[in-house]
């Protein structure tokens, strides 16, 4: 494995090689790099991007620079031989025979759901429920949970934040039951309102139901004080933490939170696969999502009874491979580190800011702090779409549009914003391809109006 | 081998390539920043809204059809450069026509932007020839397209009232 990436390291030597924030002093002072200090010394961009075969390629006849990792991250090496050795050596149906592959491949599921379970901070297995995604997380909240124990009249809390998988699944919810939909205001620096959160938790609502990290704003919300305060008022919360799970260890003991959704293939894994984090004992309580095969403990004509937790939520055969490399990816994340992962991308976050701020006609979106290196921004009147097919141009993917998040574009008066979301793989050379990226576009557009 | 190649801080390339010269061409943004006949038309007799859910442009097109032919059109909108010019563009081309040969000139458009070259000498179609460039950009046809997609939305409504009798 490592000498794949040392392989790859040297056949590629396009691609930024730079450190930030951390390699050796002798690294640093080769390239003339005035530099921060380093802080994790371990941290060698170079190796950690030669491990990514995708960041070789070029686009459009540049190098590509990936700054749509809030849209889905790419996958290393490692899990995507790990995928493979599974579909060559170990595939079959998991759970259900005794023969040695399907020993094996089930080996492998059930070793994957300790990864993640290790990753969300559980030790215990049982309460991770694999699911397609996020998406498909919170749908099994609102349908089972909710249809079991929300009706007319009760009050859910979202956020004016929420990405439409955090919010779709409530109105339909809404729709069956009747119960009523409530929504903590957003302050002009796209930060939560938590004094309308309290007005909002003095009626006594059922969910609070709330991102860890904005997915256009890169707002990170103080999960645990909403958590307190929802808990102090009755109320039991999800998080939605498909942009912090790629980002941060999460330990839902830490925050205190009862259910804690997130997504395979923004975390460096496959796509079509994701998580379920709940109290062992909410799981046990609820009823099935969907029915069928593996979720059942014996069925008969006239009724079934369901498996443990988590198999009761799992019905039909899951996506497997899927699941395999979710686990891998988990286990690639956690031998990087989260500090080490942070780390870079804070100085990363800080370079950018930096970088971005001193762009005449750039207005930046998201507060200052308590943020991740996810920038939304409109560009004087360049159109986003038109920004990220200029930006293409150059080989820099960014995203355009409303990023699923409609009613926070209705809140800020704006339809559509251009987006770049870094994770631990890019490189101080990718800010500045975006910013000449971008002056390039004012060149296109004949100046920034 | 591949040569080695790496981005470089601090220079700038401010060459504009081709392609991008090419969609984003001089008349194009100025129909986007200046856009002609935008606003709303208060005797309309049709009005159709098309938008794109994937980016969330929006067109809304006011047309004031008298005696078989288009005697006023606006628009209200918004969105990128290319969906915003391409309306404003249509606003001035198809006053005077016939619902008829108004769809007829979103077929040729279409043909354009799918790259057919023939239509480059077609005055029908006039400066709307600026958008050839995004035959080249596959992904914004679906903008370029918008506003006469309100078009064609209401050739099929009148085609079904007139089916019904
Ligand atoms: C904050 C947030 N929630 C939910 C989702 C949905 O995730 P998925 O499409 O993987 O189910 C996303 C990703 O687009 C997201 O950014």
């Amino acid at each position: 494995m490592a000498k794949t990436a040392e392989t790859a390291a040297l056949t590629d030597t396009r691609h930024a090689t730079g450190m930030l924030a951390t390699g050796s002093p002798s690294a640093a002072a080769d390239r003339g790099d005035s530099g921060e200090a380093s802080e994790d010394g371990g941290w060698d961009l170079a190796a950690i991007r030669a491990q990514f075969p995708i960041l070789s390629r070029d686009v459009n006849g540049h190098p590509l620079a990936y700054l749509d990792n809030a849209a889905s991250s790419q996958q290393p090496l490692r899990v995507l031989n790990r995928v493979e050795r599974y579909l060559r050596e170990q595939h079959a149906n998991v759970h259900r025979g005794v023969h040695q592959l399907s020993a094996e491949a089930t080996e492998a599921y059930e070793g994957a759901r300790r990864a993640v379970a290790a990753h969300a901070g559980t030790g215990d297995a049982a309460e991770i429920v694999f699911t397609r995604g996020t998406t498909e997380a919170v749908n099994l909240v609102a349908s089972s949970w909710g249809d079991a124990f929300i009706g007319a009249g009760d009050e859910i809390v979202l956020t004016k934040m929420e990405h439409h998988s955090n919010l779709v699944p409530w109105q339909l919810l809404a729709g069956r039951t009747g119960c009523d939909l409530r929504f903590v205001d957003v302050t002009p620096e796209g930060t939560l309102d938590l004094d309308d959160l309290d007005r909002l938790l003095a009626t006594r609502p059922r969910l609070v139901a709330c991102t860890h990290v904005s997915n256009s704003l890169g707002t990170v919300n103080p999960v645990r004080e909403i958590v307190d305060r929802a808990h102090a008022a009755g109320a039991l919360t999800l998080i939605d933490g498909a942009q912090a799970a790629p980002h941060m260890l999460t330990d839902v003991a830490k925050l205190g939170c009862d259910f804690y959704a997130f997504s395979s293939h923004k975390m460096c894994g496959p796509t079509g696969v994701g998580a379920l984090w709940a109290r062992r004992e909410l799981l046990e309580e609820m009823p099935p999502y969907q029915g069928g095969g593996e979720m059942i403990s014996e069925v008969k004509l006239e009724g079934s009874s369901w498996a443990k937790v988590p198999h009761k939520f799992e019905a039909g055969t899951p996506n497997i491979s899927g699941v395999v490399g979710f686990g891998e990816a988990a286990r690639f994340l956690a031998d990087l580190g989260s500090d080490a992962i942070a780390s870079h991308e804070d100085a990363l976050k800080r370079a950018a800011l930096e970088r971005l701020d001193g762009i005449e006609g750039l207005r930046l979106y998201g507060p200052r702090d308590e943020r991740t290196a996810v920038f939304s921004f409109t560009y004087g009147d360049v159109h986003p779409h038109d920004l990220s097919t200029i930006l293409d141009q150059r080989g820099i993917a960014i995203r355009a549009g409303h990023h699923c998040n409609q009613p926070l574009m209705d809140h800020f008066g704006i339809s559509a914003t251009a987006r770049a979301s870094f994770y631990f793989y890019n490189s101080p050379q990718e800010i500045d391809a975006l910013c000449d990226g971008l002056a390039l576009a004012a060149e296109v557009f004949g100046g920034i109006a | 081998m591949i040569e080695p190649r790496s981005r470089t801080p601090g220079t700038i390339d401010r060459e504009i390539p081709t392609s991008l010269n090419q969609l984003y061409q001089e008349v194009i943004l100025d129909h986007y920043r200046k856009p002609r006949n935008k606003g709303h038309l208060d005797e309309a007799t049709h009005v159709i809204t098309m938008n794109n859910p994937l980016c969330g442009d929006v067109i809304e097109l006011m047309l004031r059809v008298e005696g078989g032919s288009i005697a006023e059109v606006r628009f209200l909108g918004r969105g990128c450069s290319i969906s915003q010019a391409s309306a404003s563009m249509l606003t001035g081309r198809v006053l005077g026509k016939s619902l008829e040969q108004a769809l007829e000139l979103s077929g040729k458009f279409t043909h354009l932007l799918h790259g057919d070259g023939a239509m480059l000498s077609d005055d029908d179609l006039g400066d709307l020839r600026t958008l050839a460039g995004v035959s080249k950009f596959p992904v914004r046809i679906k903008c370029a397209l918008l506003a006469w997609n309100c078009l064609e939305e209401l050739g099929d409504a009148t085609d079904a009232d007139s089916g019904s009798g």
